[in-house]
């Protein structure tokens, strides 16, 4: 069976899930591998939330904010972005290959960018096959 | 003494660890007379000669209470581990190891094929020409040889057999052993089972005594040689990584009292799955800096996260292993 990798996407509220429901109602059409979890701040994204999704079955993790100086909360989104680069390194140390878990900042406006990130998104993700996670885990001993 | 209370049956265990909480337990000092005086220690290998076949003879909840140091690294450890799990009434987890995996966890960033390569080949002191590796079972004329099996993973007490009580610390602190041991004699009402005891609920910085600011703005970590603590300001403060945000309170902040920042062998703080996911949270809120290149340079301090921020708890984490 074709390989179809489940993809978590963590949206902030103010812009990039309304620029995912832009993508929406302008009726764009992206691949469906990504499930939409709604924060009101990227700066909420806890490393938590991150390796609890790998855990539980992520091929990968995407996390999209506002534009640096655009946080609705003024600062949230630089907080976002110094986590997620510790979290790269973290990652890799784990054998878990940073490309699974990417950032990037999308507006409301930005529904365009929106469809195609997730498209390429999808298709690294792809490329890349199943997380090993899930089978290192199984088994304990 | 007829007709008073029998005595408490007491065991001590020391599993895959470095031997610091049986010291720990013997520094209760002159207070031993007290224990020995409410309490019969039937198993303590370090102090008594008594076999691993005495206790295999012992009936079903014999002991009362045992302290289970150290993590399961071996067939020898599991098997202990259920051995004491059927024979005693409460079983502690005493200690990082047994309670989080602790330092011999962090053996979980390696196989077990590249640790015996590592130790039996390739390490510059070993000369192995026959290369020769240890069996758990190994046939001779007079019959056969046993070596307990060494696991891949290393593992928490509570990944093998139920755990009534968690007792932290590197070692744990030998007065909040002693609290917990006369709470057990007196017969006072105990926590619900699965409880961390002998510990605080919340994290270091809660009762940390150095003067903490709302000014956490870090520009270069530092390791602690690399500059002179001022003796009195927050670690973080200054620049050097502090487990304190992401580790439980319960220790006494000794390691701090002692000009030394928190290592977090205490674990995580109650309701916290995760405890490096915490301290990477923790360190990243006082980056102060925008620039994707300038944190990473910043986080070039941080050479080794993993092996930092989960020093003590690599096997209970989330991601317990390094993916193979």
């Amino acid at each position: 069976m074709e390989f179809t990798p489940r993809i978590i996407a963590f949206l902030c509220n103010w812009c990039s899930y309304t620029g995912a429901d832009l993508a929406g109602t302008s009726r764009m059409e992206y691949k469906s591998n990504v499930r939409a979890v709604r924060v009101m701040c990227s700066g909420r994204i806890e490393p938590t939330f991150v390796l609890e999704a790998f855990i539980k079955g992520a091929d990968g993790v995407l996390i999209c904010g506002c534009h640096p100086g655009d946080c609705h909360y003024q600062e949230g989104n630089y907080r976002c972005l110094r986590r997620f680069l510790l979290l790269q390194k973290y990652i890799k140390q784990m054998g878990i290959e940073t490309e699974r878990l990417k950032l990037e900042w999308i507006s409301a406006s930005e529904g365009k960018q929106f469809a195609e990130l997730v498209n390429s998104f999808t298709e690294t993700i792809t490329e890349l096959g199943p997380c090993k996670i899930k089978e290192t885990m199984k088994v304990l001993t | 003494m007829e007709g008073s209370k029998p005595k408490l049956k007491l065991a001590v265990y020391w599993a895959a660890a470095c031997g610091g909480c049986c010291v720990s337990v013997l520094d209760v000092h002159e207070k031993l007379f007290d224990v020995i005086a409410a309490a019969d220690l039937v198993f303590w290998p370090i102090a008594l000669d008594i076999k691993y076949h005495d206790v295999e003879e012992m009936p079903d909840q014999h002991i009362d209470l045992t302290l289970f140091n150290g993590a399961v690294r071996n067939s020898e450890n599991e098997h202990m581990a259920k051995l004491f799990r059927k024979k005693s009434k409460i079983l502690v987890a005493y200690g990082s190891c047994s309670h989080l995996g602790g330092i011999p966890g962090l053996a979980n960033f390696s196989t077990k094929e590249e640790i015996f390569r590592r130790v039996y080949s390739e390490s510059e002191s070993v000369v192995n020409p026959d290369d020769l590796k240890p069996l758990s079972e190994y046939e001779v004329k007079e019959g056969i040889l046993n070596l307990p099996e060494f696991f891949n993973d290393v593992r928490s007490l509570a990944q093998v057999v139920e755990v009534d009580y968690f007792i932290p610390g590197c070692p744990p602190q030998t007065e909040r052993l002693l609290e917990v041991f006369v709470a057990i004699v007196s017969g006072a009402e105990l926590p619900p089972k699965g409880s961390v005891i002998g510990a605080e609920t919340k994290t270091q910085c809660d009762e940390c005594i150095r003067e903490k600011t709302e000014n956490k703005r870090i520009k270069k970590f530092y390791r602690p040689w690399e500059i002179i603590d001022d003796g009195i300001s927050c670690f973080m403060e200054q620049g050097v990584i502090c487990i304190g945000p992401a580790t439980r309170a319960g220790c006494g902040y000794r390691c701090i009292k002692g000009n030394a920042p928190c290592r977090g062998c205490y674990g995580p703080p109650a309701g916290v799955t995760d405890p490096g996911a915490k301290m990477m949270s923790s360190i990243a809120s006082i980056i102060d800096e925008k620039e994707p290149e300038e944190i990473s340079r910043v986080l070039e301090d941080v050479a080794d996260p993993a092996g930092l921020f989960y020093r003590f708890s690599l096997p209970v984490s989330l991601i317990r292993r390094k993916l193979v």
